[in-house]
């Protein structure tokens, strides 16, 4: 957990060991603890060196996506003669989702190590850290970093006297949710409005300002430097031995009815209910857990039943129906009404979607009316079926998946919670709320 | 595109080969086979957004956008599948559930996709219960209009300003089911060519204030042309009601306009329904003008050019043909002819290849040079004393009025009285240029047919008709009875127009070697 309190002694902090340390933020703190020996080491290597490491300890892409990261950067053509971009998606807008945050709040060296590395692995000079425009004090803090490291000489034309030119930028959103879907990003740093582009070409073909470009999660990027220093081997031991696929450690946000939120950093496969009665120290007294929304707002909803079940990786999320996406984890007890939250979760999605394809724009906001009716006691069990209909519609038919990720928590609350919406429907009742015990 | 590979695919169970890189939309198209869409649009880039386009591609994980996924060497596509149909109508049923569904009173009605996709494939009824979200017309400057209940947020008009007329005026304002096309502060649909967006709007969200409630769509008759408004000669369709003129709008032409035509044009059609019309043709009598028949008016106009040398006053504005009859009578009698043209500012359409309004603003001004008339300013400083005038539905100024003073005898042949004429011995009503067929040539040498899209007023007949009978009555018989035998006959006798006949012109036209040789580039 970090900060504020200890960590727990089941955590494994590999990037939240110094989270809560005020000296860790400054370029002479950090080195003090280790950092910028791995960019020192991965200036002189080649880049493909670099890459083979990553791609040996299986790091996989954090902001929800999941793909693996040596091979996002092996798509990237070094010698190709046009300029690489590196961007670091900080747009942490997830809702649920806090782990890049502090990441960028205590360890922003970490950040800019990892850029830095990244940059040269994938053959490019610049990388442009875009952060959330909400985010001021991640973002007040990295900018003091990026400037400490570039006036130190750790970045820019000549990092860390190699003689290989590493610059790393800092852009502030204007505060979009779709800004972290990344060609939105590219998009909104190229200073237009941020509408994701249609896929191909990829980012790797032609993505900021039209070259080649690789995009990586905050989290991701601060993984690197210590597999670097480490070894694959090292990252790639933590896990379940029995699942090669998801590797290392992963931050998890806890956030909603438990008695402890905050940051988690635990190794993949780790069991997810150990991790919520133990480590976030369960539900609040006189309730019980009822729902979970593993991943950040945009993956399905499970129930307890399965979240007991669950073990916390790629796989283990997938294997009960859900995904572990940017590890944002909501957790609801049975005080909450999950129509309820399903009509909160839609509404976001309604005012957050870029108004570019017709079912993104018009289904999510219909979506929003009908569950928003429904809550208010108006709802008949034909919008039951009308809500099922417009998910289908909303799902894999538009450029970006902010129409699926609404579509997602409707159909998985439908499916799991149906007798609280029929309860709606039938009792126009509002459900009440069982008392905390003291 | 000679060198691009062919590639070979299926839609709709017929066999397509295809270059390289088309759409499956375009591939679509070559076969017969129209893929619904509504941002698509062949003039613009491609946005992908309106998600109208979907089709199934067999073995592919999803339905793809046709018109943003490029055509793959055997492809199976399905346009109808099932699968696709039920995306398309979820489209359609989401378009529609914050429309208006106001068709009786839109303009766009009879002409609308929205209307057409609808009725084609979408649903009999909505299952939206919700009250609909309003926003007030806006005035957009220009020619244009904006009902944002009705806009379907496709950014035709927003690419178009963008890409085509590269003037960033619109955008989309907000985001969500708020969202609405909206103007950049400080900026108007000014631009000269901004009326496109009317056109290329495929629902009534963007309509022209000038035809605002003047017409429904399925009353209009609708006739190819070409445009007068300048040299261009962009294609364009002339919209009839009634016989009037109410609308014009572009026709697509590769080689001229693409799918544009510019806002001068686009408004430059009241003068053709004009009321003041000449329509009898008349003889100079002791009390000012009389009535006569044709062939009286025709023999006393001969009689009175007859061994005069000839000074001819043609408008710019005249087809090919007329031109020619002109000139044939011209330089019979050892003539001279001239013309003036109008001068306005030149205005680019800055994303198409030579595509501008011309700072001439007269349709055939190449044609009336090839054909032996000179350009000038003050056109009739050349008449000498006695000469013969035929003035050809040109305009006066004070000053060549006063030119007029040295004249013997004056033909006027025309559609209107200028109104600095004082005296004519003969005046002989022709049609307008929407109310005879011809051609023009324009300013890079492209002879463009026009046809007749109303009745010309009264007794008036075709201007080459009119000018192949003087021609004849003064001993030139070319036996002229059709638009198409006069055209042959200017190219049999006109080495400029060689070549081409009405049939090899069809409606796109053609640049004629002769007439392209010397042309400005």
């Amino acid at each position: 957990m970090g900060f504020p309190h200890k960590p727990h002694p089941r955590e494994t902090t590999v990037l939240s060991e110094h989270f809560g340390e005020a000296e860790a933020r400054s370029l002479d703190g950090w080195k003090s603890r280790g950092g910028y020996r791995a960019l020192e080491q991965a200036l002189g290597m080649d880049p493909l060196a670099i890459q083979a490491v990553v791609k040996e300890s299986g790091l996989r892409g954090r902001g929800g996506a999941g793909f693996p990261t040596g091979l996002k950067w092996s798509f990237m053509k070094i010698g190709d003669g046009k300029p690489h971009y590196l961007c670091c998606n900080a747009d942490e807008s997830e809702p649920g989702t806090f782990k890049d945050r502090e990441i960028m709040r205590w360890t922003p060296h970490a950040l800019i190590e990892g850029c830095a590395i990244a940059a040269h692995a994938i053959g490019a000079e610049t990388a442009y850290i875009y952060i959330r425009g909400e985010f001021t004090e991640p973002l007040d803090v990295m900018e003091r970093a990026v400037d400490e490291a570039r006036r130190a000489g750790v970045i820019g034309k000549n990092a860390m006297g190699s003689g290989k030119r590493v610059d790393v930028w800092v852009h502030k959103g204007a505060g979009a949710y779709i800004c972290g879907e990344e060609t939105a990003l590219m998009n909104s740093l190229e200073g237009k409005r941020g509408n994701p582009r249609i896929k191909p070409p990829f980012p790797a073909a032609a993505g900021l300002f039209g070259m080649p470009t690789t995009i990586n999660n905050v989290e991701t990027l601060a993984a690197v430097p210590p597999i670097l220093v480490n070894g694959g081997e090292w990252y790639k031991k933590m896990g379940r031995a029995d699942n090669p696929k998801s590797t290392g450690t992963k931050l998890w946000s806890v956030c909603g009815n438990v008695m402890r939120p905050g940051n988690y950093e635990v190794e993949m496969g780790f069991p997810f209910k150990e991790f919520l009665y133990d480590l976030c120290g369960g539900p609040p007294k006189g309730r019980k857990f009822k729902a979970v929304i593993p991943g950040g707002s945009s993956v399905p909803i499970i129930t307890m039943a399965e979240a007991e079940a669950a073990v916390m990786d790629y796989e283990g999320m997938v294997a009960v129906g859900t995904m572990l996406g940017s590890a944002g984890c909501i957790v609801m007890d049975d005080a909450q009404s999950i129509p309820r939250q399903v009509a909160r979760l839609a509404r976001f999605y309604a005012h957050e979607s870029c108004a570019q394809c017709t079912q993104c724009r018009e289904g999510t906001a219909w979506t929003t009316k009908i569950l928003e009716r429904m809550v208010a006691g108006g709802g008949t069990t034909e919008d039951l079926d009308t809500l099922m209909d417009l998910a289908d519609d909303m799902t894999g038919k538009t450029i970006c998946v902010l129409s699926d990720s609404c579509a997602a928590p409707v159909v998985s609350g439908l499916q799991k919670f149906r007798s609280e919406f029929e309860a709606l429907i039938t009792r126009k009742t509002v459900h009440t709320v069982p008392a905390i015990v003291a | 595109m000679a060198d691009t590979p062919l590639v070979n695919l299926t839609i709709e169970g017929r066999t397509v080969s295809v270059p390289a890189g088309t759409s499956i939309l375009e591939a679509a198209k070559t076969v017969g086979v129209l893929i619904p869409h509504y941002c698509y649009h062949p003039g613009l880039p491609v946005a992908g957004v309106c998600r109208m386009c979907l089709v199934d591609v067999e073995e592919a994980p999803k339905l793809a956008p046709a018109c943003a996924t490029a055509v793959a060497e055997g492809q199976v596509v399905n346009v109808h599948a099932e699968k696709a149909r039920d995306a398309r109508k979820g489209v359609l049923e989401m378009l529609l559930i914050n429309h208006p569904l106001d068709c009786p009173i839109c303009d766009q009605s009879g002409e609308c996709e929205l209307q057409d996709y609808t009725y084609q494939e979408g649903r009999a009824d909505s299952r939206y219960r919700e009250p609909k979200r309003f926003n007030p017309v806006e005035d957009f400057g220009g020619d244009v209009m904006y009902v944002p209940n009705r806009c379907i947020l496709c950014t035709r008009c927003v690419r178009f300003m963008d890409d085509v007329a590269h003037d960033a005026v619109l955008n989309v304002s907000e985001r969500g089911d708020r969202a609405t096309i909206g103007k950049f502060e400080g900026k108007d649909l000014t631009h000269a060519w901004a009326g496109n967006v009317i056109d290329l709007c495929p629902v009534g969200a963007l309509l022209s204030k000038d035809f605002l409630n003047k017409a429904r769509s399925w009353e209009l008759d609708r006739t190819a042309s070409v445009c007068s408004g300048c040299s261009q000669g962009c294609n364009m369709t002339v919209e009839t009601r009634d016989n009037a003129v109410v609308r014009l709008r572009p026709r697509p032409n590769a080689e001229v306009n693409e799918f544009f035509l510019c806002d001068h044009g686009r408004l430059n059609y009241r003068w053709m329904n004009r009321g003041d019309r000449l329509e009898a043709p008349s003889v100079r009598g002791a009390s000012g003008p009389r009535a006569t028949d044709w062939d009286v008016a025709l023999a006393v106009a001969a009689q009175a050019l007859k061994g005069k040398t000839v000074f001819v006053l043609a408008s710019p504005n005249l087809s090919n043909e007329a031109l020619f009859f002109l000139s044939r009578i011209m330089k019979a009698a050892g003539g001279r002819g001239a013309f003036r043209i109008e001068q306005g500012p030149e205005a680019p359409l800055a994303g198409v290849d030579d595509l501008a309004l011309r700072a001439d603003r007269a349709a055939n001004g190449r044609g009336a040079e090839l054909l032996g008339f000179e350009r000038s300013t003050t056109p009739l400083a050349g008449v000498s004393a006695g000469d013969a005038v035929i003035i050809a539905d040109h305009d006066l100024t004070a000053d060549d009025a006063a030119h007029l003073s040295r004249a013997s005898t004056i033909v006027l042949v025309s559609t209107f009285m200028p109104s600095a004429l004082t005296r004519a011995d003969v005046i002989l009503p022709i049609g307008n240029h929407v109310e005879e067929e011809g051609t023009f040539t324009n300013l890079r040498g492209r002879v463009q047919r026009f046809l007749q899209a109303r009745a010309a007023p009264g007794m008036a007949r075709p201007s080459w008709y009119v000018l192949a009978d003087l021609s004849a009555a003064l001993g030139d018989r070319l036996n002229v009875m059709t638009g198409a035998q006069a055209f042959a006959a200017l190219a049999a006798s006109e080495p400029a127009f060689a070549g081409p006949s009405y049939d090899t012109l069809g409606l796109r036209g053609a640049a004629v070697a002769g007439a392209t040789a010397g042309a400005a580039s």
